[in-house]
């Protein structure tokens, strides 16, 4: 065994990118619920951002355009979501089951021919000489500019909830859609924004997962992080920074258990790699048992079908 | 101007006749597909929903019918009650997997004693528990700490997963394998092989498990108090609390016998015909099992249907693989393509489809 080996600022700045594609994805799954949809299609959506990204940037062999198109696959797939679940009313549930399905199907289709290839290089953001600063420089200057943006994402998210007319209309159609509706807002339209907006952002966290941390296409690569990413919601009680946090706790302890494995702890291996979906758990259940906190502070209408005539 | 108008009964005729229409309309969308992917799309069709039962080789593809019908009409059955009564146990798969690695474990400890009337259903019980085990996780952890049985029995799947990558390659370890990962083949010990009851039609303990789940479904929800509750929990939740339906009560059972189901179609599996606990014996059933119970309208006898209709998908979907060259993620997109168009036309169940403005009155 060799603490040693693990260093803490590294271990820090990888943490922040291990914990980058599901923050990027919560992020859009807080907007969906927000305004009152539940949509358990993240992994799905994840998963084909994450091939349409790769193929892309394979293709072109830009990453910026990968990225693009990440954001692009997966708000296809999430306004699929929404047509069936708005306008065909179906189940939430069992609708978002279904995307998941069906985008780890289509995906694995559409990377046929791609398994095994490398993505052109997505290079870090240099400040000039900044980023060689001891311990804040691999921190806080020398990360991959979807790091940024993620953490705007997070600010941009908190601040349209707080202090836009627009977010306190996506609220009000998230607690009360009958209100909403009564009040002449647009409940189908604000719903199809914000799940256009979670499939983007899903698509952008899966396309990170391809082109920046494996780097590769390989079937299944999502492995969960969709429904870890649902499960963070849960745990941030629908509230932007909260998310941030749950969604690093999460990453460190990834991070930390492929450190382990690294450093050949004597812990098994299989019990490291479980570690991330036993915590996840553990962290549910115990934001989860103070029942009264966990109601108040969901949205009220999350999951309920809306139409304008009942 | 089209709408829809909200039926004050949900329509009898459309809830049997939308199954059928989304596989027609599966058909159709996925010839699409298989023809952008350079097949011919008729061609496809036919050698995925034709022949297996009528071609050249039925003969052969009809044992394997039953095989892949029998575990996903297992865990679909147990499924369906959840799923009814608004409790939603998508770890199917993990409970599956947990089913196999218990019942498989019972099996090698007893290894090479002789003695198939004790050492068989001993493991059929620890299957079933092994299952029900991993269920009761997300049931307990809901009925005590209001914790989300969606996410938890889901999450579970990946930690089976890991006990299931840990027990192929050190727990159950063939110590006779010569350094290969997976455990002894149970169905070269007599004991506790699942072995074929009817040579040829791929009719094994599994199969008749499902059949008898079936029965017992179909007499639960149409005559026993219990059934009656699981529906009126899932229809209205409300009257259900004033009539008395205790909802622990209810996430605890539904879950338990889901998962034991699921644990029981895992322990068929590895026992007959997967033969080992390998790494990666699981193939998704207890994902594609959900598809089966919505397919089924969660009613026994239509996931009996749907059941046997799916498998035909798996079977025709690599006849389709062998002799025309589709990727085997093909299928799995059809699957998944299947559930959407089901849960679509859906809306004619509950909804009218309304042309010309609203007449007000």
């Amino acid at each position: 065994m060799d603490f040693g080996s693990i260093n803490p600022v590294l271990l820090i700045a990888s943490l922040m990118v291990a914990s980058t594609p599901i923050l990027l994805a919560a992020m859009g799954e807080l907007m969906v619920e927000k305004s009152g949809v539940l949509n358990l299609g993240v992994e799905g959506m994840m998963i084909v951002g994450a091939i349409s990204g790769f193929i892309v940037a394979v293709e072109t062999g830009s990453p910026a355009l990968g990225f693009v198109a990440a954001a692009a696959g997966a708000t296809v797939m999430a306004l699929l979501f929404a047509v069936l679940t708005q306008v065909f009313l179906s189940n939430q549930v069992a609708t978002g089951l279904g995307l998941t399905l069906f985008g780890l199907g289509v995906s694995s289709l559409m990377g046929q021919g791609y398994v095994g290839i490398r993505p052109p290089a997505s290079p870090r953001m240099e400040f000039f000489g900044l980023s060689d600063l001891p311990v804040v420089g691999p921190i806080v200057f020398n990360q991959h500019p979807m790091v940024y943006v993620s953490l705007a994402l997070v600010a941009g998210v908190w601040w349209y909830f707080r202090s836009t007319r627009s977010g306190l209309i996506l609220r009000a159609v998230g607690e009360s859609h009958e209100a909403a509706h009564a009040l002449g807002y647009s409940v189908l339209g604000t719903r199809f924004a914000a799940i256009a907006f979670g499939g983007a952002c899903a698509g952008l966290g899966g396309a990170f997962l391809s082109l920046v941390i494996v780097p590769q296409w390989t079937e299944g690569m999502t492995a969960g992080r969709g429904w870890i990413a649902l499960a963070i919601v849960v745990f941030a009680s629908w509230r932007a920074w909260r998310v941030l946090l749950g969604a690093y706790l999460f990453g460190g302890v990834t991070v930390l258990q492929l450190n382990l494995q690294a450093a050949g702890i004597a812990i098994p291996v299989e019990l490291l790699s479980m570690s991330p979906y036993l915590i996840t758990i553990l962290v549910l259940v115990i934001i989860s048992s103070d029942k009264r906190r966990a109601a108040a502070s969901a949205p009220a209408s999350l999951g309920r079908p809306f139409h304008a005539s009942s | 101007m089209i709408r829809l108008e909200k039926r004050p009964t949900p329509s009898q005729v459309w809830s049997w006749a939308t199954p059928l229409v989304a596989v027609l309309a599966t058909m159709v969308a996925g010839g699409v597909l298989f023809a952008f992917l350079g097949k011919n799309p008729v061609e496809v069709i036919r050698t995925i929903f034709w022949d297996p039962i009528l071609g050249e080789f039925a003969f052969y593809y009809r044992g394997q019918l039953l095989v892949k019908a029998g575990p996903l009409i297992l865990i679909a059955i147990g499924l369906s009650l959840g799923f009814r009564a608004g409790i939603w146990n998508i770890g199917a798969e993990g409970q599956y997997i947990m089913g196999a690695i218990f019942g498989a474990a019972v099996g090698l400890a007893f290894y090479p004693m002789e003695a198939r009337w004790l050492i068989f259903p001993l493991m059929i019980i620890a299957g079933a528990f092994g299952g029900f085990i991993w269920a009761m996780i997300p049931g307990i952890l809901r009925t005590r700490f209001n914790t989300n049985e969606i996410l938890v029995s889901l999450l579970l799947v990946y930690v089976a997963e890991q006990i299931l990558a840990w027990a192929a390659l050190s727990a159950l370890r063939n110590p006779e394998g010569a350094g290969f990962p997976g455990s002894r083949n149970l169905k070269q010990y007599a004991s506790a092989a699942n072995e074929e009851l009817i040579v040829g039609w791929g009719m094994h303990w599994g199969v008749v498990a499902a059949f008898i789940a079936v029965i017992f479904a179909y007499i639960l929800l149409s005559r026993h108090i219990l059934g009656l509750n699981i529906r009126l929990a899932g229809e209205a939740p409300r009257a259900a609390r004033f009539a008395g339906v205790n909802p622990e009560r209810l996430v605890l059972l539904c879950l338990g016998i889901s998962g034991g189901l699921a644990g029981l179609a895992g322990l068929f599996e590895v026992a007959g015909p997967a033969g080992q606990i390998s790494i990666d014996f699981n193939v998704g059933y207890g994902f594609t099992a959900i598809i089966v119970a919505f397919l089924g309208r969660l009613h026994p006898i239509g996931i009996l249907l749907a059941g046997l209709l799916m498998a035909l998908t798996y079977i025709g979907g690599e006849a389709a693989q062998a002799t025309l060259g589709l990727p085997a993620a093909a299928i799995q997109a059809f699957q998944g393509m299947l559930l959407f168009f089901l849960l679509a036309f859906d809306v004619l169940t509950n909804y009218r489809v309304r042309f010309g403005r609203e007449v007000k009155a």
